[in-house]
C-alpha cells in the first residue's frame, strides 16, 4: 500500500516545473499574450524534447507511453506556471482518443504528436454543451457545421473533432472549407476557437468510436482539474509569499489572523483535492470503471474551490493583486476559464448522479 | 412601518414611468469613454425632473425636494426596471457631496456641488498611498504652510479615475507633530495645479470596463489653505464619513444587477433550453433574489435611519461587506448560465453583452478590496458594532 508519486514521477514534475520557471516565466507569458497564438511553438518544441508532447502516446509510436497521472502532473506544472501550450488537447486528448480508437488509421497520427511536429486541437463542446446552434454533420463523407470553443484549433495543425458520440473525424486546418476563428477569452493563455466545417473532406473518420470518445473526455477533464488545480497552487504560494513581506499598522499582513485564516482555508481545500486528484488519475490506468465517476468529481470539485481562491487570493494582496502589473490576474482568468471548457460543475454533477443511477432516466 | 403606497405615489410612479417614456439618455458611457456634454445634459435632466440631486437644497445646484423612502424606492424600481442609470456612479456624487453637505462651507458647497451633480466636474479620490492601504490613518504625504497656501509633496495610489478628473479631495499630513490620527487634513484639489503628475496603472480588467487606475506623485503643489474641508487635524474624521458613503453606496444597485441577470436566463439557452428552465440554476437565482430583496430593504431601512438622524449601528457596518459579495455571486452564477462562452471577452465573436459579466465579476472582486477590504470591514463590524476588543498591538522588537 502507497499512496504517493514515485520517485520517477516527483523526477518528471520537477523537470516540467523548473524547465517552466527557467524557459517560461510569467514576463515570457505576458509577451505571449499578445501574439495571435499564445501556443508558441518554441516551447512546444522544446517540450517535445522532455518527452511530453508524447507522453501518453505508446513507445512504438514514439511516444513515452507514461499514464495519465503522469501526465496531470505534467497539466499541474502547466497550470502553475501559466504556460500557453496545446498539452491538453494535443498530448492528452487527442492522444487518448486516437490510442484507444486504435487501428492503422488512428495510430498513424500519434508519431506526429509525440515528436511535437503536428499539434492537434480538439473540437468536443457539443457533447456537454449545445449553444449558438453548434453541430457537425458528416454527409457522404463530407463534414458541415460548426463546433464552439475548440480547445487550442487555433494554431493548430489538425483538428480532432467528434462528430457524434460514436464517430471522429480528424480535420486538416487548412483543407478547404476549414474556417477557424480565434475566440478570445479573458484568459490570454488559453487559445479557444470556432471552427466552422463547411464541405470538408476530413484526413480521416474513426467510426465505432464511442469508448475512445468517452476516455478522452474523462482524460481531458483529469487533466485540466490538474491545470486548474496547478494554479490554485500557485495563487496560494503568492499570497503566503506576499502576506509574509507586505506590512500595515506596524506588522506584516500574514500576523493578522484574518490573513492567516484566508491562506489556511485556501491550503486546506487545495491538498485533499491534489489527493483526489491523483487517485483519479491513477484509476484511469488501473482502475478504469471507476474513472466516469472521479473524472466529472475531480473537475466539478477542482472548479468549485478555484473560483474560492482565485479571489481570495487577490483579496491577500489588496489593491495590488487587481493590477495588471502583478500578474496574479493570468491565473485568475486561467481558472476562470477553465471552469466551463469540459462542461462547467453543473454538468458534471449531473452527469455524476446519472452514473450512479441516482437521477431518474430522463 | 408606514409603507402605505397611497394615491401621491401612483400618480409619481406613473409620471417616472412618463419620463423614462419620453426620454432615454443617450448613451454617454463611462467617465473616460464617454461624451461630457451628453453626460451633462442627461444629468441635467433628471436633476430638473427631481430624478437626481432629489434632496440637496436648490441653493446648492440640486432640485430641493423633501426626503421620501418611498419616492426613492419608486425611482429606482421604475430605472432599474427600464434599465436606465439614475444618476451616475462616481466618487464625487457618491463621496465627496454627502462630505460637503455634512462638514463644507456654504461657500464649498455652492460652488462644488451643483456642477458635481451634473456631471461637468469628475473628482478623485486621493487616500490610499503605497504604504498605506487599510493602514490608511499612515499616510504620508506632506502638506506644509507657505503663507496662504500649503505646498503638499508625496504619493497617491489605486487612485480611480484621477486621469479624467478635474479635482481631487486629498487626504494630507498637515500636522506632522500631532498623532497618526489627529494629524490629517481634508483638502480640495484641482488636478491641473502644477506639480501633479498621473500615471497610470494597468488593471486586470484588461480591455474591458472603465479601466482607470493611476499613481499620483505630487511635487511642491500649492494650494490655498482655504480648501481644506472642516478643519485642519479632522481629516480622518472627514474622511470616514466619505467612507461610510463610499461603502453604502458601492454597489447599491443589487436589484438592478439582480433584474439583468434574470433577463439573461431567459435569453440563454443550453441544449436548446433557457437557462431559466433548469431547476438548478433557478434555484440559485432565487436564492440571489433573496439576498437582493433583504439587501434592498436594509436600504429602506438604512434610509429612514439617516433621515430621522439614527445612527444605524451594526446592522449600517454590514451593508458594504454583503453588497460586495452578493454582486460577486451574482456575476459568478451569470459567468456559470453562459457556460464555455461565458469567459469570451476582447470583442469575441458570440461574446455576450459585450462582456458586462467578465467586468462585472472583475469589478466586484475590485470593490471588495476597494473602500477597505472585506477583511478591514470584519473587523470594524465586530470592534465598533459588536464591541469586541481591538487587536493587540505588535509587540516592539
Ligand atoms: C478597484 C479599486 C479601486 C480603488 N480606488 C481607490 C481610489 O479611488 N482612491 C483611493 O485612495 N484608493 C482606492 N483604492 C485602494 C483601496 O482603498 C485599497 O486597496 C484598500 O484599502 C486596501 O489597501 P492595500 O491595497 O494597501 O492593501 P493592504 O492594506 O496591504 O492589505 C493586504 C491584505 O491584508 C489585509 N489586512 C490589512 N490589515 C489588516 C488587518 N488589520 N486585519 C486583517 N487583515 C488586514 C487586507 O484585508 C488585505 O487582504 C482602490 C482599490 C481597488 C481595488
Amino acid at each position: 500500500m502507497d499512496f504517493g508519486l514515485s520517485e520517477d514521477q516527483l523526477l518528471l514534475e520537477q523537470t516540467v516545473r523548473s524547465f517552466l520557471a527557467d524557459q517560461v516565466p510569467i514576463e515570457r507569458v505576458r509577451e505571449l499574450r499578445d501574439a495571435d497564438c499564445p501556443n508558441d511553438r518554441a516551447i512546444w518544441t522544446a517540450l517535445a524534447e522532455l518527452g511530453i508532447t508524447g507522453i501518453l502516446v505508446p513507445e512504438a509510436q514514439g511516444g513515452s507511453a507514461l499514464s495519465l497521472l503522469d501526465a496531470a502532473l505534467v497539466s499541474q506544472a502547466l497550470g502553475h506556471a501559466a504556460t500557453p501550450a496545446p498539452f491538453l488537447s494535443s498530448a492528452v486528448m487527442a492522444s487518448v482518443a486516437l490510442r484507444e480508437a486504435g487501428g492503422s488509421d488512428a495510430e498513424a497520427w500519434l508519431g506526429g504528436i509525440a515528436s511535437g511536429e503536428q499539434v492537434f486541437g480538439v473540437a468536443v463542446t457539443e457533447l456537454f454543451s449545445v449553444r449558438e446552434e453548434a453541430g457537425v454533420r458528416l454527409d457522404a463523407g463530407k463534414l458541415g457545421g460548426k463546433v464552439m470553443m475548440a480547445i487550442d484549433a487555433h494554431g493548430a495543425d489538425f483538428v480532432l473533432v467528434v462528430v457524434d458520440a460514436e464517430t471522429l473525424a480528424i480535420v486538416k486546418t487548412d483543407a478547404p472549407g476549414v474556417g477557424i476563428e480565434r475566440l478570445p477569452t479573458v484568459d490570454a493563455t488559453r487559445c479557444t476557437a470556432e471552427v466552422v466545417l463547411d464541405g470538408v473532406t476530413p484526413e480521416a473518420v474513426l467510426q465505432d468510436a464511442g469508448r475512445a470518445i468517452e476516455r478522452m473526455l474523462q482524460a481531458g477533464r483529469i487533466a485540466l482539474a490538474a491545470d486548474a488545480l496547478g494554479a490554485c497552487e500557485s495563487m496560494v504560494e503568492q499570497a503566503v509569499a506576499y502576506a509574509q513581506v507586505r506590512r500595515q499598522f506596524d506588522r506584516v499582513i500574514g500576523s493578522f489572523q484574518a490573513v492567516k485564516h484566508m491562506c489556511s482555508e485556501m491550503i486546506a481545500e487545495v491538498e485533499p483535492t491534489r489527493s483526489l486528484l491523483w487517485y483519479a488519475a491513477h484509476s484511469f490506468d488501473t482502475l478504469p470503471d471507476e474513472t466516469p465517476l472521479l473524472a466529472c468529481h475531480v473537475l466539478s470539485h477542482v472548479s468549485e474551490i478555484a473560483r474560492d481562491i482565485a479571489s481570495v487570493a487577490t483579496q491577500v494582496h489588496g489593491g495590488i493583486g487587481w493590477t495588471d502589473e502583478q500578474n496574479l490576474h493570468f491565473w485568475f482568468k486561467r481558472i476562470a476559464t477553465a471552469r466551463h471548457l469540459l462542461g462547467g460543475p453543473e454538468i458534471l454533477r449531473d452527469q455524476a448522479a446519472r452514473l450512479q443511477g441516482y437521477a431518474p432516466a430522463a | 412601518m408606514d409603507l402605505e403606497f397611497d394615491a401621491r405615489y401612483d400618480e409619481f410612479r406613473a409620471q417616472v414611468r412618463d419620463f423614462l417614456d419620453k426620454h432615454r439618455p443617450t448613451p454617454f458611457g463611462g467617465l473616460a469613454s464617454g461624451k461630457r456634454e451628453d453626460r451633462v445634459a442627461w444629468l441635467s435632466l433628471l436633476i430638473e425632473h427631481g430624478y437626481w440631486a432629489r434632496t440637496i437644497p436648490k441653493e446648492f445646484g440640486g432640485y430641493g425636494a423633501a426626503p421620501d423612502l418611498l419616492e426613492t424606492v419608486i425611482m429606482d424600481e421604475e430605472f432599474n426596471r427600464a434599465g436606465v442609470p439614475r444618476g451616475m456612479n462616481a466618487q464625487g456624487p457618491a463621496m465627496l457631496v454627502p462630505t460637503l453637505l455634512n462638514h463644507g462651507s456654504d461657500e464649498q458647497r455652492r460652488r462644488w456641488i451643483g456642477p458635481t451633480m451634473r456631471g461637468e466636474i469628475i473628482w478623485c479620490q486621493g487616500y490610499s498611498e503605497p504604504g498605506s492601504g487599510s493602514d490608511l490613518a499612515s499616510l504620508q504625504t506632506s502638506a506644509s504652510e507657505d503663507g496662504d497656501d500649503f505646498l503638499i509633496n508625496g504619493q497617491k495610489i489605486w487612485t480611480s479615475t484621477a486621469d479624467v478628473a478635474q479635482m481631487c479631495f486629498l487626504l494630507v499630513r498637515t500636522e506632522p507633530d500631532a498623532k497618526k490620527h489627529e494629524g490629517i487634513s481634508y483638502i480640495l484639489l484641482p488636478m491641473d495645479t502644477p506639480g501633479i503628475d498621473v500615471q497610470p496603472l494597468q488593471t486586470m480588467a484588461g480591455s474591458i470596463g472603465e479601466n482607470s487606475f493611476n499613481q499620483v506623485f505630487f511635487s511642491d503643489v500649492r494650494v490655498p489653505r482655504s480648501n481644506v474641508v472642516g478643519h485642519r487635524g479632522e481629516g480622518w474624521k472627514i474622511a470616514n464619513t466619505t467612507l461610510k458613503h463610499e461603502r453604502n453606496s458601492l454597489n447599491a444597485n443589487a436589484e438592478g444587477t439582480l433584474m439583468r441577470l434574470a433577463r439573461l436566463m431567459t435569453e440563454e439557452t443550453i441544449n436548446g433550453v433557457p437557462a431559466m428552465a433548469s431547476p438548478i440554476y433557478r434555484d440559485r437565482l432565487m436564492a440571489l433574489q433573496a439576498r437582493a430583496f433583504s439587501m434592498k430593504h436594509h436600504g429602506m431601512r438604512m434610509l429612514t435611519c439617516s433621515l430621522k438622524g439614527e445612527p444605524p449601528g451594526v446592522a449600517g457596518l454590514i451593508v458594504k461587506l454583503q453588497n460586495c459579495q452578493l454582486n460577486f455571486d451574482m456575476a459568478a452564477l451569470a459567468l456559470d448560465v453562459m457556460g464555455e462562452l461565458g469567459a469570451l471577452y476582447d470583442h469575441s465573436k458570440y461574446e455576450r453583452e459585450r462582456g458586462y459579466w467578465q467586468a462585472h465579476s472583475i469589478f466586484s472582486l475590485g470593490l471588495i478590496i476597494g473602500g477597505g477590504t472585506a477583511q478591514i470591514q470584519k473587523n470594524i463590524i465586530a470592534e465598533r458594532g459588536l464591541g469586541l476588543p481591538r487587536e493587540p498591538k505588535p509587540q516592539k522588537a
